[in-house]
């Protein structure tokens, strides 16, 4: 059975969804450990990894990104893969950019805006 | 303020750039060898574990987790993404002239794109922000 513009592009837009909220709270979590090789140097390996997988917002990334995963597959099963492979990449980069500036406090300038919009473009274009 | 970066942590952002790529090659090739999966045939995927192509790309992809993660805890996400975005080059170089596969102007001027993003974003500094905002955080994680 054919799947609908609306059904296909909700997928796609459900999908990127999870992946800029999987990247975002894993940064948010890596921000908040802060340089994991000076946290290496206090507390050594076993430390750094015991701090990583019980900080909360890593967990939820990375459960984030878990789910994005599995519904990547249920995306690719209504949609084709030449349409949700760039629109779901394109889409993930610009939802992360403008995360980025307003929960992770980024400073998004023009530089950074200027490379988002190359990335997407350059995503696009590869897929042709 | 301007974050200089070590060599190591070049060495990281190298290592986010083609480990994702990489091992994705491997998991294809490997897939290619064990074969479709699909509702019908699931014990494929555990034939595919044994599969050292499959293998190799697997350490591949937790090794890119790994450093992605290990990147963003002294680097933006903004700094981070076109390093992620550069694996699209590497598959598309690797596709040129490992298997010799015809890239179209199209995907030429995608690879320029992507570089140049690289290019805009490692002129800047990798760490933004609100220093005291993050000072704040740190304090709620130790």
């Amino acid at each position: 059975m054919r799947s609908s513009p609306l059904h296909v592009w909700s997928a796609i837009l459900f999908v990127a969804t999870l992946a800029v909220m999987g990247e975002v709270m894993i940064a948010a979590g890596m921000r908040q450990l802060g340089d994991l090789d000076d946290l290496r140097s206090r507390r050594g390996l076993g430390g750094t990894i015991a701090a990583v997988l019980t900080n909360s917002r890593f967990v939820v990334g990375a459960l984030c990104m878990a789910l994005n995963f599995f519904s990547m597959l249920l995306a690719l099963s209504i949609a084709n893969l030449s349409l949700a492979g760039p629109a779901i990449a394109a889409l993930t980069y610009v939802g992360n950019a403008v995360a980025a500036r307003f929960f992770l406090r980024e400073h998004v300038d023009r530089r950074r805006w200027l490379a988002t919009l190359c990335v997407v473009l350059g995503v696009i274009l590869l897929s042709r | 303020m301007k974050h200089v970066l070590r060599p190591s942590q070049y060495a990281i952002l190298l290592g986010v750039m083609l480990s994702a790529s990489v091992g994705d090659s491997f998991l294809k090739r490997g897939m290619e060898q064990v074969g479709a999966v699909n509702l019908h045939h699931l014990g494929l995927l555990w034939q595919a574990l044994f599969n050292p192509y499959v293998d190799i790309g697997i350490v591949l992809l937790i090794g890119f987790f790994s450093l992605y993660t290990t990147a963003l805890s002294w680097a933006d996400l903004t700094f981070v993404m076109p390093a992620t975005a550069f694996g699209y080059v590497v598959i598309a170089l690797m596709g040129r002239f490992w298997l010799h596969e015809h890239l179209s102007l199209w995907r030429w001027l995608g690879i320029l794109l992507i570089v140049t993003a690289v290019g805009f974003v490692a002129g800047g500094p990798s760490r933004t922000g609100h220093p005291e905002l993050d000072r704040m955080d740190a304090g709620i994680g130790r």
